[in-house]
């Protein structure tokens, strides 16, 4: 369960939002461009610290100003996924998907089965010795995902996962994310700028504009989300 | 017609001008001459200095180079054009300069030097000399190049690398620098050119002395009114590395490419 409320000045508007979302939900961003979705996911994963606010993640505090807690990035179990994907492309696909558990220390047969296991739910076993640099960019974001969820985060951000993909691999990619994050039970935040992803994929939604919430959808389970002001 | 002649003229003759006195230096010599001459003692010394000093000069502009520009670049903090400017001064100045201003810091009555000295480490005309000389001068070289390699990286990359669980040091290590070392070794190669042809600051902070600070170029110099066959094998290997030193940048360059 994911509670945020964050403040925080950007260059032309004050980014003020309040979020909450349950396990097993997936809360749909939309807005403009500018409107100040990227920055909350980075505020959320702790690359950028809020003003002001707070932010749980299943009751751990990740981010308090009040009490000055601010948890470091690579702390705060959180799977992102960016909008270019970001696979490292001098890997393979094995080595992508098993990056975070070695930086976590898992030992190397749990590695092994974690990887494998994720290969098979994002079905992407053939590709697992290929070069991320050769793959077409529906392959790269279900390698993006799989990297991001083979670490067992307690949350899951995707950034305009869709953006660039063809019809085919956005239908694929959307039942990815559907069914990885309600087997993992875990909160999802999803920014899109189409409605119809929203629609296809979201339990809810919220509308951003110049840094407050203007608009929410709401779908069964999904607990709300609204604007402080 | 006159358009195409005219351009076929600009072309050789820019290339004839580049070129002709590359291949005059091979038409001086013979190649009984050449090889004999690679076994003269001075030849041998100065090659060894030269490839010793500059190999240690690029490690140090390496190991410490990488993560300094990267730090550089991702970070915003005052003063940041006045290092930049720092960075790029030695290639616009006057290599005798550098040496001069590097004998006035580290020369036995200079600022740093005179305490060096007074701990039995002289800096100046020692070979350690021509190792700083050489990083002051060529350091840029590297440092530009990666500069502009980290600038170009999506720091995406970076940041997903973290929310991974990655401290900073592992996404320095296993990201950052594989994703960039096209681009860093051929800085690292134009560094070592730089390193190994370097003259005017070394001749005025390190001086000429046989086997200590008398690097090829050098070598070159001193026996061009002395034994001009000697002088002319050092040239002649000082252009082959040239060479080889400019095909494995366009090597690089194109393996770039490729990965792009």
């Amino acid at each position: 369960m994911l509670d945020v409320h964050i403040v925080r000045k950007l260059r032309d508007f004050t980014l003020d939002i309040t979020l909450h979302v349950d396990d097993g939900k997936i809360l749909v961003l939309m807005g403009e461009n500018g409107a100040g979705k990227s920055t909350t996911l980075n505020s959320i994963a702790g690359l950028l610290s809020p003003d002001t606010g707070s932010i749980r993640l299943n009751g751990s505090v990740l981010f308090d100003a009040e009490s000055g807690i601010d948890i470091p990035v690579e702390e705060r179990r959180i799977g992102y996924v960016f909008q270019k994907s970001a696979v490292f492309p001098h890997m393979t696909v094995r080595e992508n998907i098993a990056f975070g558990l070695v930086a976590q220390h898992i030992d190397e047969r749990n590695r092994e089965k974690r990887v494998a296991r994720w290969l098979d739910c994002l079905d992407i076993r053939n590709l697992s010795g290929v070069r991320a640099a050769q793959l077409s960019g529906g392959q790269k974001q279900r390698v993006a995902l799989a990297r991001a969820l083979a670490t067992e985060p307690a949350l899951l951000m995707l950034d305009e996962p869709f953006s660039g993909l063809d019809a085919g691999s956005r239908v694929s990619v959307k039942d990815a994310i559907r069914k990885c994050t309600s087997d993992l039970n875990i909160p999802c935040i999803m920014v899109t700028h189409r409605a119809e992803d929203a629609r296809d994929i979201g339990d809810g939604s919220c509308t951003l504009c110049r840094g407050n919430i203007t608009g929410a959808g709401s779908a069964s389970g999904f607990s709300g989300c609204g604007c402080r002001n | 017609m006159l358009t195409l002649i005219g351009a076929a003229f600009l072309i050789a003759s820019v290339t004839l001008y580049l070129a002709l006195p590359i291949v005059a230096l091979f038409f001086r010599t013979t190649p009984e001459l050449f090889f004999s001459s690679l076994n003269d003692p001075e030849v041998i010394a100065a090659l060894t200095l030269s490839l010793v000093t500059s190999v240690i000069s690029l490690a140090v502009v390496i190991v410490i180079g990488t993560p300094f520009a990267y730090v550089h670049c991702r970070s915003q903090y005052p003063g940041k054009v006045v290092v930049d400017t720092l960075i790029d001064l030695p290639l616009v100045l006057p290599p005798a300069v550098a040496g001069v201003a590097l004998l006035v810091l580290y020369g036995r009555a200079g600022l740093v030097g005179k305490y060096a000295s007074l701990l039995g480490v002289p800096i100046a005309f020692t070979t350690l000399a021509v190792i700083m000389a050489q990083i002051f001068v060529a350091s840029p070289f590297y440092l530009r190049q990666a500069k502009s390699i980290f600038d170009q990286l999506d720091p995406a990359y970076e940041q997903t690398a973290r929310t991974l669980g990655a401290g900073p040091v592992r996404v320095f290590l296993r990201v950052v620098v594989p994703m960039t070392a096209g681009g860093l070794v051929s800085g690292a190669v134009m560094t070592f050119g730089r390193a190994l042809g370097e003259f005017g600051a070394t001749i005025m902070f390190a001086g000429n002395l046989p086997g200590v600070t008398q690097t090829m170029p050098l070598a070159v110099y001193v026996n061009m009114s002395g034994n001009f066959n000697v002088g002319l094998t050092i040239s002649i290997l000082l252009v082959l590395i040239s060479f080889a030193i400019m095909i494995a940048v366009r090597l690089l360059a194109i393996k770039e490419v490729s990965h792009a």
